[in-house]
């Protein structure tokens, strides 16, 4: 893909991300933050590419404690935001 | 030159990740819909995983799987015993973590995420050929250059920006802001000096230029947050979440990869808007918050010429007969609630209140907690069920028609002097209308604290106000007492 293809999808990324934050609950905004962090460990696609590098050994360690740390953000923030939204109820009646 | 040979599925499979984490956020419209939202969230996740696995390994031609070697498959190994690592520990800190917690672990989340976008940036630098960023042997593509310098630049300042925003939350800092003199033309030195080091890094790869990126910019996010005070660490964390993206932005432009642009462009727009929301509920511009400076710890009032005025002081047991006569009640919760551990205690008060048919709504100010909707969540953890919770501009017009505003550990957002007063530190800050009620009951620890911004509140002296002066837990505990009477 060309650079010209790649800043057309971000920047058509960004205007999407701003309507649909706004649309997003005021209440629910902790659970927000804690789900756009573990969506941005997505950033263990390039850890994953460096820590099976087979020609560098320095870059296939750095990628494979990127992969650590990533996955930390990955499994606790989608299993905290998982546990908060569980405890957001309607009332009974 | 183009990455080498990503098959066709796998652009594709990136594409939907991206979609998928589009549709994670949009479920966060409604809590109905979040749960399945945060399902579509792990999915996307998955997918951007395997994905990325399956390509590692070469494919033949005349077949469209991967025939790993053994080489390969110790690789796989070491790669998954990296993620069962980190969803070990990550696991149990989502399991362990208490809810008014929340603000630190997201700034420790973010710190995460910011140096593994460093570690990235590194990687890259010292193999590129693995990213296939070679224009040729040796020469790493100049475009690919400036976003590898921009994504580790952002990645650092996340993460040690974040680390401070960690210790100041967590307590392991004061909150106090820590000024040094010529901040700002440090600060705009050391920026500087960056864009210097990558336009030199575009220009002739330079080693030096790359590395002097890299701890200028861990150097900068220390600098950048320490200046600011503990009331502001709202907008910073969402100031760094908004980072975070960016960081992944950058680093998805030197993988040319869709889902890690899509969600850094998501993320990204996402902190943005949270910052401005804190912004506009303080009334602060981000630029004052972000030069620092604001609030202090327990921002104990400087006025020593305060006049002695009359107030009222009630008993748990006034309270609990007025409460139980009003038709309506809102009740207002600040930050000291959650600090005295008084929710669950409340939510029993409001439930009492209920089954004498009292009408029983939650106020809930955008700056009440210490992240953006975090009393949301301290009073879902309660089991207080969201439709009686409402935001500031929903509830706003029905004070005039309640009975009792019950302020239980919040101050600054109903002082109506940020309505009246110009000269006041909140003047403009957006607060509830508690005049209008028939009662304002305010539970207070003393008559000597005030609020954050350290101003007298005109509330503690209206006619119609009866202080409740004592431990929020204990107080509601006693009315929850006297209700049961």
């Amino acid at each position: 893909m060309d650079f010209i293809a790649i800043l057309s999808i971000f920047v058509l990324a960004c205007f999407v991300g701003y309507y649909v934050v706004w649309s997003v609950t005021p209440a629910l905004h902790t659970p927000l933050m804690s789900v756009t962090n573990a969506i941005s460990s997505v950033i263990v696609v390039g850890a994953l590419i460096a820590g099976a590098s087979t020609s560098g050994i320095a870059a296939s360690w750095l990628g494979l404690l990127a992969v650590v740390l990533a996955s930390i953000n990955i499994f606790g923030g989608f299993a905290v935001t998982a546990r908060m939204l569980a405890m957001f109820k309607r009332k009974d009646r | 030159m183009e990455k080498a040979g990503l098959p066709s599925w796998a652009l594709v499979a990136y594409l939907i990740a991206g979609v998928l984490f589009i549709l994670a956020l949009r479920g966060l419209s409604r809590p109905t819909s979040s749960r399945s939202g945060n399902r579509f969230g792990m999915a996307g996740m998955a997918i951007a995983v395997l994905t990325t696995l399956l390509t590692q390994a070469p494919i033949p031609p005349g077949h469209w799987w991967p025939r790993p070697t053994s080489q390969d498959l110790v690789t796989l190994a070491k790669i998954l015993g990296a993620i069962g690592l980190g969803a070990v520990i990550g696991l149990t800190i989502a399991r362990r973590i208490q809810m008014t917690a929340m603000p630190q672990l997201v700034a420790a989340f973010h710190s995460l995420v910011g140096l593994a976008a460093v570690l990235v940036g590194w990687a890259a630098y010292l193999d590129p050929a693995v990213f296939g960023i070679l224009d040729a042997p040796g020469t790493i593509d100049p475009l690919s250059r400036v976003e590898m310098g921009l994504g580790v630049a952002i990645g650092a300042i996340t993460f040690s920006g974040s680390i401070i925003a960690f210790a100041k939350l967590n307590g392991n800092m004061s909150g106090a802001p820590i000024l040094l003199p010529a901040r700002h033309a440090i600060n705009g030195l050391i920026l500087l000096a960056i864009f210097f080091f990558i336009f030199g890094f575009w220009h002739s790869q330079s080693p030096i230029d790359f590395w002097l990126i890299t701890g200028l910019a861990f150097l900068i996010g220390f600098l950048l947050i320490i200046p600011i005070g503990g009331a502001d660490m709202p907008v910073v964390v969402s100031m760094l979440n908004s980072y975070s993206g960016w960081a992944a932005a950058a680093m998805g432009f030197t993988l040319h990869n869709t889902a890690m642009i899509i969600t850094g462009a998501l993320v990204g727009s996402s902190g943005a808007i949270l910052s401005y929301i804190m912004c506009k509920a303080m009334n602060r511009s981000f630029v004052s918050v972000i030069a620092g400076g604001f609030g202090t710890e327990n921002g104990s009032g400087g006025n020593g010429t305060k006049i002695e005025r009359p107030w009222k002081r009630g008993s748990a047991e006034d309270a609990a007969f007025l409460l139980a006569e009003a038709e309506q009640v809102i009740i207002i919760p600040g930050y000291g609630m959650a600090v005295a551990q008084a929710q669950h205690v409340l939510r029993e008060m409001a439930d009492l209140l209920k089954a004498q048919g009292v009408r029983v709504k939650y106020a809930i100010h955008p700056v009440a907690g210490r992240m953006p909707g975090h009393m949301n969540v301290l009073l879902a953890e309660a089991n207080v069920p969201y439709d009686e919770v409402f935001e500031l501009e929903d509830i706003q017009g029905e004070f005039a028609q309640t009975d009792v505003a019950f302020i239980i550990g919040a101050n600054d957002v109903v002082n109506p002097a940020a309505k009246t007063d110009r000269s006041s530190p909140i003047y403009g800050m957006p607060v509830f209308d508690v005049e209008k009620a028939k009662t304002v009951m305010f539970i207070k620890r003393s008559m000597s604290g005030v609020g954050y911004a350290g101003v007298d509140n005109e509330v503690f002296y209206m006619d119609q106000t009866m202080m409740l002066l004592a431990d929020a837990k204990k107080m509601v505990e006693d009315i929850v007492k006297a209700l049961q009477h």
